[in-house]
């Protein structure tokens, strides 16, 4: 009964000793921690910032989920070229058309990929390419139509070997 | 000069939507990553891409692109295009360092 209540006591005592001087232990965790931040290169883009690039180029518009379709592979062996095709449910008629589409990532160095811009001379609202992907993130394709609409797609997929890594 | 590879069906009947499919060769150095002296490499992208269809009533815009450093080295490129008649597809890269180039494709269609 004696040496719980002293540990009790010890416990409480414990937090108000450490808050007054550092610890060798608390020393090292910050060290550990700075370097870890240091080892942290390049800055990557953030969920936020995709978010505005793409309410950007949506240019005021409501981006509304559908009749886009990005088609990438969910798990990528290599993320220095990933094939990507967006293709988007338009009769690409001069009265109804995908004027732009644009495809943007969370975690890359920069959140835009590419943007395309197409008309009705297309025939066909289909774009494809190959992209790079820094590591396991969301990636979005955003289409404006020709009456100011915006559609999308949101994906998520699995990076195992990242690009920007490997040097020459 | 690079060098470009453009594809485009064998036949193409009138009024078809035919695929065409462009590559260039082009390192697209990020500007992200270092090189092996551990000195970030120069960026080096091709930016834009344009195609253009021209014919006896003149040039019209088919596809343009915007590419940032996410693309991959050797950019590829497919696209789609309303064969309507006979005419020119000219194809255009630009990009850093005052890279420019320019090829012209003939677009023969059958009726």
């Amino acid at each position: 009964m004696l040496s719980i209540e002293s540990k009790t006591v010890r416990a409480i005592q414990t937090p108000l000793i450490s808050a007054s001087t550092t610890t060798r232990r608390q020393a090292l965790a910050v060290g550990l921690g700075l370097s870890a931040a240091v080892l942290v290169r390049p800055a990557a883009a953030t969920q936020d910032e995709m978010t505005q690039a793409m309410n950007a180029f949506a240019a005021g518009a409501r981006i509304q989920v559908g009749r886009v379709f990005l088609d990438v592979a969910r798990l990528v062996d290599n993320g220095n070229a990933v094939p990507a095709t967006v293709s988007v449910e338009s009769p690409m008629s001069p009265t109804d058309h995908v004027t732009a589409i644009a495809i943007f990532n969370e975690r890359n160095p920069q959140t835009e990929v590419a943007s395309f811009q197409l008309g009705p001379r297309g025939g066909l609202a289909k774009v494809s390419t190959r992209i790079r992907l820094a590591t396991t993130q969301k990636l979005a394709a955003v289409a404006r139509m020709n009456d100011g609409s915006c559609w999308s797609h949101t994906i998520e997929v699995f990076v195992t070997l990242a690009a920007c890594i490997e040097t020459d | 000069m690079a060098r470009t590879l453009i594809n485009l069906p064998k036949s193409i009947r009138r009024g078809d939507t035919v695929e065409i499919q462009t590559l260039i060769a082009h390192p697209m150095e990020t500007g992200y990553r270092p090189g092996s002296d551990g000195v970030i490499l120069a960026r080096d992208l091709i930016r834009h891409f344009k195609c253009f269809f021209s014919d006896a009533s003149g040039q019209d815009l088919v596809f343009s692109a915007e590419l940032f450093p996410a693309i991959s080295a050797n950019p590829y490129l497919a696209f789609h295009l309303r064969a309507t008649g006979n005419g020119t597809l000219t194809l255009i890269w630009e990009g850093d360092q005052g890279f420019r180039q320019t090829e012209t494709v003939a677009l023969q269609v059958t009726d």
